[in-house]
């Protein structure tokens, strides 16, 4: 895991989907903008959860909370600024 | 208490086109160029395009000119309402990424411009990159308008009004080549200045010309090069991409510095070298890292990631680097 870290820090993520809780509205399909969720049998499915990046559309509009992401800016430098600031994350200019 | 709706004041909607003038192809250029980054601001609340009726569509966007523009330029012939947040001058994704593009504005914006009184087909469009700061659903319960997300690009709305429906195409972010290029502006001046103040003090401190253009190379490479060859820079981490890039950048200067001028001793001409394999890469590699803010694709947990385990070793290798230049004025 630590060499896969080395060079890919992005073979991970936090996006989490309980398919059990999905009530087939399709709105994570809309909202995602990388294509992780299909539609099949009128349930979501995640297909292609490692294009995950982050940005928690389908967690704010998911209607049954079927959907858990650690959602933020994928911002290097927001990061260290909001680290030196002492401030919460999710800044960016 | 004031009950609002008892105010009986007429709803203000202010008339716009979908033309776009000379002074708003200059604007467009200077934001992108990033003069007065902050500035480029149109005033929230509801606009109008062409002779909207009470069944039109409604489009919510942000008050930031480059994208009120975007959207209205792809409105020609349609009669129809745009309602602007108030997101401080800040596009529409990044926006919803800090939630001032969110539901509370929208509901806000929806109560202030008196928007029920406007139309009776309670439908509103949103670009579908302000999801990350809209909840739908919370809309609706909230204010009774059914939020609908458009397409990604407005260059797709009219398709999208015609089907009533986007693509899997129109929902995917795309970031290519002609993308990244106008991006570079932005970053290309954000770095210019502290470059040229080090190129000078490199001249000063050390032998002229050589470290001098080294801190102009990283800079060309970092702002420049990084941002057009990302694809095809090996790895996945940013950072790796740019050290990959920095060494690239140092090759010739390690070369120059090996066999170019041989009238210093050979430790001299090999500790300077040395200097250069350390120094030039681990900046490249930072500025690199921060163009992650830029991209379309990093999440925030693999930045993180990428940043615990390399900007450290930037640090360091920058820090001997430095060291060993140091070094090398005395031998």
């Amino acid at each position: 895991m630590m060499v896969k870290i080395m060079y890919d820090a992005y073979s991970m993520n936090t996006l989490q989907y309980d398919q059990t809780l999905c009530n087939g509205c399709g709105m994570c399909v809309n909202v995602c903008p990388h294509a992780v969720f299909e539609m099949h049998a009128r349930k979501a499915m995640m297909v292609n959860p490692l294009a995950c990046m982050e940005c928690g559309a389908c967690q704010l509009n998911c209607v049954t909370a079927a959907i858990k992401v650690d959602s933020g800016v994928g911002c290097a430098a927001g990061m260290i600024r909001a680290a030196l600031q002492g401030k919460p994350e999710a800044e960016c200019s | 208490m004031i009950d609002l709706n008892s105010i009986s004041t007429k709803p203000l909607i202010t008339p716009t086109t979908h033309q776009m003038t000379l002074s708003d192809h200059w604007d467009h250029f200077l934001a992108r160029v990033g003069y007065k980054r902050s500035q480029h601001r149109i005033k929230p609340g509801l606009y109008s395009i062409g002779d909207p009726q009470s069944d039109s569509p409604v489009f919510v966007t942000a008050n930031y000119t480059l994208s009120f523009d975007a959207l209205r330029s792809n409105l020609e012939g349609i009669d129809c309402y745009i309602l602007v947040l108030d997101t401080f001058g800040v596009n529409v994704w990044c926006a919803a990424g800090k939630k001032t593009f969110g539901t509370d504005e929208l509901v806000m914006k929806i109560n202030a411009t008196q928007l029920k009184k406007v139309i009776d087909r309670h439908i509103l469009i949103l670009p579908q990159l302000g999801a990350p700061g809209i909840s739908a659903h919370e809309v609706k319960k909230r204010t009774g308008f059914k939020v609908q997300y458009g397409p990604v690009r407005a260059s797709d709305l009219p398709e999208y009004l015609r089907t009533n429906r986007a693509t899997p195409e129109m929902r995917k972010v795309i970031f290519g080549l002609s993308d990244r290029m106008v991006l570079i502006s932005v970053d290309f001046k954000h770095n210019f200045l502290p470059t040229i103040l080090l190129s000078i003090a490199a001249w000063l401190l050390l032998d002229g010309l050589l470290p001098a253009s080294s801190v102009l190379a990283i800079l060309f490479s970092a702002s420049i090069l990084f941002p057009i060859l990302l694809p095809w820079l090996p790895s996945k981490n940013f950072s790796t991409k740019g050290f990959f890039l920095g060494f690239l950048t140092a090759i010739p200067f390690i070369l120059v510095t090996l066999f170019g001028n041989t009238d210093t001793s050979l430790i001299h001409q090999i500790s300077r070298a040395l200097a250069y394999l350390l120094v030039i890469p681990p900046p490249v590699a930072y500025i690199g890292l921060n163009f992650t803010g830029a991209t379309t694709f990093t999440s925030k947990s693999g930045v993180r990631r990428e940043m615990l385990r390399y900007i450290p070793v930037m640090a360091w290798t920058f820090g001997t680097g430095i060291l060993v230049m140091i070094a090398s004025i005395f031998i």
